[in-house]
């Protein structure tokens, strides 16, 4: 996955210059996980605007994709892209601290 | 002495046999069915092992599929590491009898913002447990958990939700927790486990290393709250059950001979009762070994098995000072109905010692076991602990209707001969070994202090060891009787 972006040449990037790919683990229609959702689409629609993509994985439907990304908590959020992974569990209703998790520059 | 202690009882409650040695004699019949087991120790302890071979048993033996999550080793690991015990995780893995689950939590990784449960855990085990039908489930060790998340209030909620869940799908499960200073597990996991708990206890004193269990706690079954002994080995653990004192055994009227014809006479002719212990004590160079490979000898002869532990000498010595005096027990040696285990005293504590006593007799299952000589024991753990240690084995021998020698080197005036003393309250037969210079010419003297249970001699007799082998001659009437103490004047000084 890492290899993947590495051609854009990284030394060069900057934090605007990168896709996001986003994935959300759920477990069913839970407050959490609506919650979660919500609040992820808006901080990306004001932060990632055109730059991301985010993948709901429902695990009451797949159980078996929980053991890849080692979930074990409802809802966790990984950041698959760009490198390096991260995590972030909650419902991401402290937007402050999911900019800090995601490592998200602030917006000039 | 202290005679019965309190035995674990069978109840109505379901148990759940874990296929461990001894364990299930411990419990009564193993972990409580359908409920969660805390099984807590040190690093090192042995909880991880024995949590596996729950699982590995449990699969193999008794049809109950397993799934390990584990939160410290990767599959491939824990797969090496059991490895050495004969088990083949990727085995039963393949016939889908054991799944193992790595968890892996990094804190460095994981941001928390906001309410969370761990649904995720709990979709993992469902999916593993419903994936292979599993009837017993191993978290080693779910305290991972309280590194990897912040918020304690949520993970012990959800702890409480996850061993209600394990308990509502019937599983008998095994929860690991690593012990805390002033409380069993670190994190108090103990709280929520009502069933059944079991500390394990790893202590060196003076280097050397001695594995104990306790059961805790075990609802609805009385159990024995002394620690009992266990061994890890290529083998895995073995637990040393204490069995009660004096109720267990029934007592037999066959007898054995003791390998001497004359010695036979002094008790009615018959020689020892089959499953009784005999103490031979003496000082240096009095013959104790020689009357232990004489009685061995003539097991054999019977055709009978013989085990003979060896704390001083190796066994090729043993042949070879035996052959001098006429006692040749290489024969039966190549025929394998004599087996030499030679032991350092040393080289592990007591219970080690009678954790591997245990094994070899459970696997070569002989009709006499001969230990020569105890006195190494002594001075490497103390007369009190040799003496609970001796407790313990010849229960569990006569138990086994085992009959044992053993011999105890004594030097006169010395507090070791306090030590034969204390021993030989446990024993059935005592035969006291000395040397006297009656008539300035060195003679050794058997004197049959006591023979429980039949009438016997007391009349001092000259041993006599040749290359002919040993046989008893008779002292001079006007010879003054022994002068060693028995019974109550035993315990009076």
């Amino acid at each position: 996955m890492k290899k993947r972006s590495a051609r854009k040449g990284r030394p060069a990037k900057s934090g605007g210059g990168d896709f996001w790919r986003l994935r959300l683990y759920i477990a069913g229609q839970t407050p959490n996980s609506i919650a979660a959702i919500a609040n992820l689409e808006k901080i990306c629609e004001d932060k990632l605007r055109g730059k991301y993509r985010i993948e709901v994985v429902d695990l009451l439907e797949k159980p078996q994709l929980a053991k890849g990304d080692q979930i074990i908590a409802i809802p966790t959020l990984v950041r698959r892209l760009p490198p390096p992974v991260k995590k972030i569990i909650g419902n991401l209703s402290k937007s402050e601290s999911v900019f800090v998790g995601l490592d998200l520059q602030p917006v000039r | 002495m202290p005679s019965t202690r309190p035995k674990a009882v069978h109840t109505s409650l379901a148990k759940t046999p874990t296929g461990i040695q001894g364990l299930d004699e411990v419990t009564g019949g193993g972990l409580p069915k359908g409920r969660v087991t805390l099984v807590c120790g040190s690093a090192g302890s042995g909880k991880s092992l024995l949590a596996m071979e729950f699982l590995v048993h449990g699969a193999v033996r008794y049809g109950e599929p397993g799934v390990c999550m584990d939160f410290e080793e990767t599959e491939e690991k824990l797969a090496a590491n059991v490895a050495s015990l004969g088990f083949d995780l990727r085995a039963l893995a393949k016939r889908k009898k054991l799944l193992v689950d790595y968890v892996s939590i990094e804190r460095n990784q994981i941001a928390e913002t906001g309410a969370y449960n761990l649904e995720g855990l709990f979709i993992r085990l469902a999916h593993a447990v419903k994936a292979i039908k599993a009837k017993r489930v191993v978290l080693d060790s779910i305290e991972a958990l309280f590194s990897g998340l912040a918020d304690s209030t949520i993970l012990r909620a959800e702890l409480r939700r996850l061993f209600r869940w394990l308990e509502d799908h019937k599983l008998t499960a095994i929860v690991t927790g690593e012990a805390g200073t002033s409380t069993l597990t670190r994190h108090g996991l103990e709280e929520y486990i009502a069933d059944c708990v079991i500390a394990l206890d790893h202590r060196v004193t003076e280097q050397i290393s001695t594995r104990r269990l306790r059961v805790v706690k075990y609802r609805g079954t009385s159990h024995g709250t002394d620690e009992y002994p266990f061994l890890i080995d290529e083998e895995g653990i073995s637990v040393l059950p204490v069995t009660s004192l004096s109720l267990a055994h029934k007592a037999v009227t066959d007898r054995v001979s003791t390998g001497i014809p004359a010695l036979d006479d002094m008790m009615t002719g018959k020689g020892f009762f089959r499953g009784s212990s005999v103490l031979v004590s003496g000082t240096a160079g009095t013959g104790k070994s020689s009357m232990a490979a004489n009685f061995t000898r003539a097991a054999c002869a019977r055709g009978e098995h013989c085990l003979y532990f060896a704390f001083e000498e190796s066994p090729s010595q043993i042949l070879r000072n035996m052959r001098s005096v006429g006692i040749d027990l290489e024969p039966w040696a190549r025929k394998r109905l004599l087996h030499f285990h030679a032991m350092r005293p040393t080289s592990t504590g007591l219970e080690g010692h009678l954790a591997s006593i245990h094994k070899l007799v459970k696997r070569l299952r002989p009709s006499v076991v001969v230990i020569d000589p105890i006195t190494n024991l002594v001075s490497a753990s103390g007369v009190y602990g040799v003496k609970s240690m001796l407790m313990r084995l010849v229960d569990f021998l006569k138990v086994e209707q085992i009959t044992s020698m053993f011999t105890n080197l004594t030097f006169a005036g010395d507090p070791q001969e306090r030590t034969a003393a204390a021993v030989s309250s446990l024993m059935d037969t005592w035969i006291v070994l000395r040397d006297s210079r009656p008539n300035g010419s060195p003679r050794r003297e058997l004197y049959l202090l006591k023979s429980r249970g039949m009438a016997h001699s007391r009349e001092p007799r000259e041993l006599i060891v040749s290359e002919r082998g040993l046989d008893l001659g008779h002292v001079p009437a006007h010879h003054a009787p022994a002068t060693a103490v028995t019974g109550s004047s035993a315990s009076a000084e």
